[in-house]
């Protein structure tokens, strides 16, 4: 049973992974990624950011991301939170959870979430700088991770 | 018709967050699309040149140039990602 939530609040990160092992006595291990807001990036000192999405595309690209995660990766849950709208410095952007029975594949699967998310989920930042905004460029190094899986 | 969307600095270079198009004669594909919208004015000349980095989704998902298109088709054209 999967969750991925896309959503203007904050989270509670020990209550969320928590819930992934609630009630159950077969998960060994819980992997998770938390992304934040840095205060620079490129060069520019960062104020805030704000994030763009594609309402509906980004819940199915998200919900696609983990089923193909499920699928190559013998893990037993998978849980996706990002954030959207205005953000500050400090702020979290992004959790992913993962449990399973080992931890091999649970960190394997929460890599390649992230990894994917970075390049196939309907996303965009735009950072605020001293010198005004502008929209974040893609990475190629972002691709690469993905072309890894 | 096709509904087709535009985000992030493809909105703000094109103006426009939506709009109605009428499909592409022939057999319409995301590339004839493209090639219409080429056509409007200088502003959609220069957001879809060749070289240019877009990104495409029919119906929500990735899609590419080679995608059919029919009516009632949502189409959204996005700059590359950046979330996470």
């Amino acid at each position: 049973m999967a969750t991925v939530r896309v959503q203007a609040e904050d989270f509670d990160v020990g209550r969320e992974l928590e819930a992934l092992t609630r009630a159950r006595v077969d998960v060994g291990a819980v992997a998770s990624f938390v992304g934040l807001v840095r205060d620079a990036n490129d060069g520019h000192s960062i104020r805030g950011m704000t994030l763009e999405h594609y309402p509906g595309m980004t819940e199915k690209a998200l919900e696609e991301i983990v089923r193909e995660a499920k699928s190559r990766w013998d893990v037993i849950d998978c849980l996706v939170i990002h954030r959207v709208g205005a953000l500050q410095p400090g702020d979290r952007i992004v959790l992913v959870g993962v449990s399973g029975a080992h931890r091999g594949e649970a960190f394997a699967a929460c890599e390649f979430i992230m990894d994917y998310l970075k390049t196939r989920a309907p996303f965009w930042k735009r950072e605020e700088t001293p010198e005004g905004s502008r929209w974040v460029e893609a990475r190629s190094s972002d691709d690469e991770a993905a072309g890894r899986w | 018709m096709l509904t087709v969307l535009y985000f992030a600095s493809l909105r703000e270079r094109l103006g426009k967050s939506r709009e109605e198009v009428a499909l592409p004669p022939g057999t319409p594909t995301v590339g004839s699309l493209v090639e219409a919208l080429r056509a409007r004015d200088g502003r959609w000349t220069e957001a879809f040149a060749p070289g240019r980095s877009w990104r495409v989704a029919v119906n929500q998902r990735m899609a590419d140039p080679a995608t059919a298109l029919k009516p009632g088709d949502e189409v959204a054209f996005f700059p590359p990602v950046t979330g996470g």
